[in-house]
């Protein structure tokens, strides 16, 4: 429980949530509704994609596929993390709770602390580490929800830039390699370009355009 | 009560476009485990791609913004997160101090705006 209050993380968390409770009432969403999507998800990139493209008019089939897309990265952060909660007696459904914890908070905190925790005691401290931090989405789910419904226009839209930002500077800070870097810069440069083209996927026309991109020149970089 | 719960078909969306989407990939990792290289040049490939959808998704909220948000300025909003990320930059990347800087710019501005 303390490493959930001692991380800096749980509070961009709590403003990330802030900013998904606000968008959720500002597009119409019910209070029920964002609390599910914060326990069932779990994923808050994906959950603004989903919120988002809901929002602007989009098909269940249209949201399903970006939101999809957008959670192919939780598949690398699984498959890296699990070989540091296994023991020989481990089972796999043992794992399946920890596992749906997962995203990215909880990835880079288990890469911090998981190594300092026996290893036979891992999943049940996984298994805290991700309900507390369940518990202060949730929280500030509701909060974000209520806040935007009562506060004056001024404040709501403070609340709202809090995704944005909380976003754009925690995606920054886990840029290491160029591609990442190039594949943020171009992301936020190729949207507009493609928003103009009305399509309803524009949101995986420019990421997957900007991402192929940002690996060619990793790639080519790597050749030389 | 049946406004906290709104209607029944926006849940049945949500598991079918958000929960169902995420849980996949997770399970996935959880069975095919192990065989996959961290290093991979696939898995670079893929973070590029979530990286860069994700960063397509800052830009929509900044430059199609919803609700309340969209009462602030085009010039301010984006003003308000380059404030926020030279915070970010300045103080050896403190994720905090940018959010601050970033809120700090936007409510002042929008204040001074009167």
């Amino acid at each position: 429980m303390r490493s959930v209050g001692s991380t800096v993380l749980t509070l961009v968390l709590f403003a990330t949530y802030l900013g998904i409770g606000a968008l959720a009432h500002d597009t119409h969403f019910s209070l029920a509704w964002a609390l599910a999507s914060t326990a069932l998800v779990w994923a808050g990139p994906a959950q603004i994609i989903l919120i988002s493209t809901l929002g602007s008019g989009a098909t269940v089939v249209q949201a399903a596929i970006a939101v999809t897309v957008s959670a192919i990265r939780l598949f690398p952060m699984v498959v890296s993390v699990l070989p540091m909660m296994r023991t020989p007696q481990t089972k796999r459904r043992h794992l399946v709770l920890a596992t749906h914890f997962i995203a990215v908070t909880l990835w880079v905190e288990c890469f911090r602390l998981l190594p300092q925790v026996p290893r036979e005691r891992r999943i049940a401290f996984t298994h805290g580490l991700g309900i507390g931090l369940c518990a202060v989405c949730l929280t500030a789910t509701a909060l974000g929800y209520g806040l935007a419904a009562n506060l004056p226009q001024l404040f709501a839209a403070a609340i709202l830039l809090l995704t944005p930002l909380a976003f754009l500077l925690s995606t920054a800070r886990n840029c290491r390699q160029l591609a990442d870097i190039l594949a943020l810069v171009l992301g936020l440069a190729l949207f507009p370009l493609a928003s103009q083209l009305h399509t309803g996927v524009d949101i995986l026309i420019s990421g997957i355009s900007a991402g192929t991109i940002a690996y060619g020149v990793h790639a080519w970089r790597e050749r030389e | 009560m049946s406004d906290f719960v709104g209607d029944w078909h926006a849940l049945l969306v949500l598991v079918i476009a958000g929960f169902l989407p995420n849980e996949v990939w997770r399970m996935l990792g959880l069975w095919l485990g192990g065989g996959v290289d961290e290093g991979s040049e696939l898995l670079i490939w893929v973070r590029a791609v979530a990286t860069a959808i994700l960063a397509g998704v800052i830009a929509q909220i900044l430059v199609q913004p919803p609700g309340a948000l969209a009462s602030v300025p085009d010039w301010l909003r984006y003003g308000a997160v380059a404030a926020g990320f030279a915070a970010f930059m300045l103080t050896r990347r403190s994720i905090f101090a940018g959010v601050v800087c970033g809120e700090v710019a936007m409510v002042a501005g929008k204040w001074w705006l009167g």
